[in-house]
């Protein structure tokens, strides 16, 4: 039963396939998402899309399944194996779950790499993060510094004082603070992602300090609470949010003014980079090694650790020249 | 010399911003303290409901589903159809909250389905309904039109729209409890239910009034928070029910229903404020800040216990001890 659907999956691709211009002797690099229909995704396959037109002679197979599950995503890799696709760059719904049907597709000589949500190592050749925790801890306080040329004093506002990211993030930020010249942390609090406690928690901030400069907010919840915070105070330019946050959820607040900057990764970056590497590992032009390196394009290379992964670059600073591109996609 | 309940807690409320103000003076000035009024006017609202709740022996504890569930849909209709009078959002905010509320209410009056039961269960199906709704999606800042954020906002006389709100609902939640006979009723069936009975209240009914009134209030909550705030999603204001509970059960609102005032769920609902604003600015690490608002809770609830007992209801016990 299994069989057939797959060998129906694969014909009915097939037939669509042979509708469009196709020539034989193009690279074919599937792109295979959580799910269709997220704006996040559709962002990452303009980035392939991209990469494809710059590099010439590459077809991409932008899929996944319906709903974010790891048996849609099986089923998926089976019917692009069946397919004889080059290379398959997927960003996982279950880390492990998936081993089986990509250790398939690589030993048919498919390129398999993951990016964004990772798959185990033995499923992959490399793995692609969007960024890394010190690339993040540095961002979110040189877009302070950078708004601050004096320097002055700032504030960290995290999601929950037990939560894992945030913590890294700050401990990283901390180590790099010293870099920027005049910047001052003087508080961490916590608004536990509640947007009426990290409101509280920002007002505090205000209130407590009054010599604040900015908040720094790594995460999306509050960020959001602390840029309304700081606009219903009326401290609108005096006092400065940024940090962590997604451009759908930002615009207004950049829009206000609360907000000049904020990070996130840039999807069509890494669809473009996920697409640049398959090409280079596919190619041959590149192996997937611990210490080795792979171009990336525009996006220079990135270098692989022992456990094979990589970090693609900063976060991605969102202000307000480009947020109105990214409002609607994330 | 016996105090009455509300005056001790509200001498506990004046030494409480007292001992704030000894770490950190600003926090005393006029401004600072509308501002935490004005903050805990959406408690102060829900904590007014579920007092008429749980004056009837129930509880409501689907008031923050409630809530997020009406906010999601109003802001959802202000982004769909951005030229829509907000007093008419906020009247539809409130007829969706009282038809939500209604639905606990026929579940305990018809079905006589245990009320902690009932809303325990509406809890996650409101929250579900949430996400049905919005697809897990936010309404974010930039798709609310202006003039729905700005409404809780709006200064008259120098106070912010939220506190009038919170004002209004005080006046009327007192009128109603002490000069109608609806909120007599209250009283009546969570006091005595058998005898409320035998005066002619149906019990039922009352309980159900009880939800609809507290739906009712949860709407308007709902409408002002997501206003306030300027984001909606399937989240908000989750768990805020507990402290919903603990404001009126610090106020001095007996569980066992039929005792509370106005007065106790508003300074409860103050008192549980003025702690949740102290906090960020005294630089309490967070781990005790969860410790300090539960030991708030549990002193409180001991102070109660210890007032009923003082009404010597129990004759048997005294003996018991000789």
């Amino acid at each position: 039963m299994k069989k057939t659907t797959t060998l129906l999956t694969a014909a009915v691709l097939g037939g669509a396939m042979a509708l469009s211009p196709v020539h034989a002797d193009d690279m074919r690099i599937a792109l295979v998402v959580k799910a269709l229909g997220i704006g996040f995704f559709e962002a990452a396959a303009k980035g392939a899309e991209e990469a494809a037109a710059e590099l010439g002679g590459v077809e991409i197979i932008y899929t996944g399944p319906t709903d974010t599950t790891a048996e849609g995503q099986i089923e998926v890799i089976n019917s692009l194996i069946a397919q004889k696709v080059d290379a398959i760059a997927i960003s996982a719904n279950d880390q492990d779950a998936l081993v089986p049907a990509l250790k398939k597709a690589m030993s048919r000589g498919i390129t398999v790499i993951s990016w964004d949500s990772g798959v185990a190592q033995e499923g992959r050749q490399m793995h692609l993060n969007p960024s890394s925790n010190s690339l993040i801890g540095n961002m979110i306080v040189k877009m302070a510094a950078d708004q601050l040329p004096d320097g002055g004093d700032v504030a960290v506002l995290s999601a929950s004082a037990t939560a894992t990211n945030q913590n890294i993030w700050i401990e990283e930020m901390n180590k790099v603070v010293g870099n920027y010249k005049g910047i001052n942390v003087v508080a961490t609090v916590y608004g536990d992602d509640l947007s009426d406690k990290s409101y509280r928690e920002a007002q505090g901030l205000m209130s407590s300090h009054p010599d604040l400069k900015a908040i720094i907010a790594p995460s999306t919840v509050a960020i959001v609470a602390a840029s309304q915070a700081v606009s219903d105070a009326g401290k609108t330019g005096e006092i400065l949010v940024t940090g962590l946050g997604l451009p759908s959820e930002m615009a207004g607040h950049v829009e206000s003014g609360a907000s000049k900057s904020f990070a996130i990764w840039n999807p069509i970056d890494l669809g473009y980079a996920a697409t640049m590497i398959s090409y280079n590992l596919a190619k041959g032009e590149a192996t997937a090694s611990a210490g080795g390196e792979i171009g990336m394009g525009r996006l220079g290379s990135v270098t692989l650790s022992d456990t094979l992964d990589g970090a693609m670059s900063d976060p991605f600073v969102y202000d307000a020249s480009n947020i109105n591109d990214f409002k609607d996609i994330f | 010399m016996k105090l009455s309940r509300d005056t001790l807690l509200c001498l506990a409320l004046f030494a409480l911003v007292g001992v704030v103000y000894l770490r950190f003076p600003e926090f005393a000035s006029p401004a600072s303290l509308l501002g935490v009024f004005n903050d805990t006017s959406i408690l102060i609202i829900l904590a007014l409901g579920q007092m008429a709740v749980i004056l009837t022996r129930c509880i409501d504890l689907s008031m923050a589903s409630n809530l997020a569930l009406v906010g999601m849909c109003t802001a959802m209709v202000n982004s769909a159809v951005p030229g829509i009078p907000i007093p008419l959002l906020v009247v539809m905010a409130m007829l969706l909250g009282a038809v939500l509320g209604s639905l606990n209410g026929i579940l305990v009056w018809k079905l006589d389905i245990p009320p902690i039961v009932v809303t325990l269960g509406t809890l996650t199906i409101f929250r579900g309904i949430i996400f049905l709704i919005s697809d897990g999606q936010w309404v974010n800042a930039h798709e609310m039109s202006p003039s729905f954020k700005a409404l809780p906002r709006l200064s008259l006389f120098g106070l912010p729209m939220l506190s009038w709100v919170a004002l209004l609902s005080i006046v009327c939640m007192y009128v109603l409890l002490n000069r109608t006979q609806l909120g007599r009723a209250f009283y009546a069936v969570g006091g005595n239910p058998n005898a409320a009975v035998y005066t002619g209240i149906d019990v039922g009914r009352s309980r159900f009034n009880a939800f609809v009134l507290s739906g009712a209030l949860s709407g308007i909550a709902g409408y002002l928070w997501v206003s306030r705030y300027a984001v909606a999603y399937v989240d908000i204001a989750s768990g805020f029910e507990l402290d919903v509970v603990a404001a009126c059960v610090i106020g001095g609102i007996s569980i066992a229903g039929g005792m509370g005032s106005v007065a106790g769920a508003v300074l409860g609902a103050l008192f549980l404020g003025v702690i949740k604003n102290a906090l960020p600015v005294v630089n309490i690490s967070p781990f005790w800040q969860q410790a300090i608002s539960g030991s708030a809770i549990i002193v409180a609830v001991i102070f109660n216990a210890r007032s009923e007992r003082r009404l010597g209801r129990i004759i048997l016990k005294q003996a018991e001890q000789t």
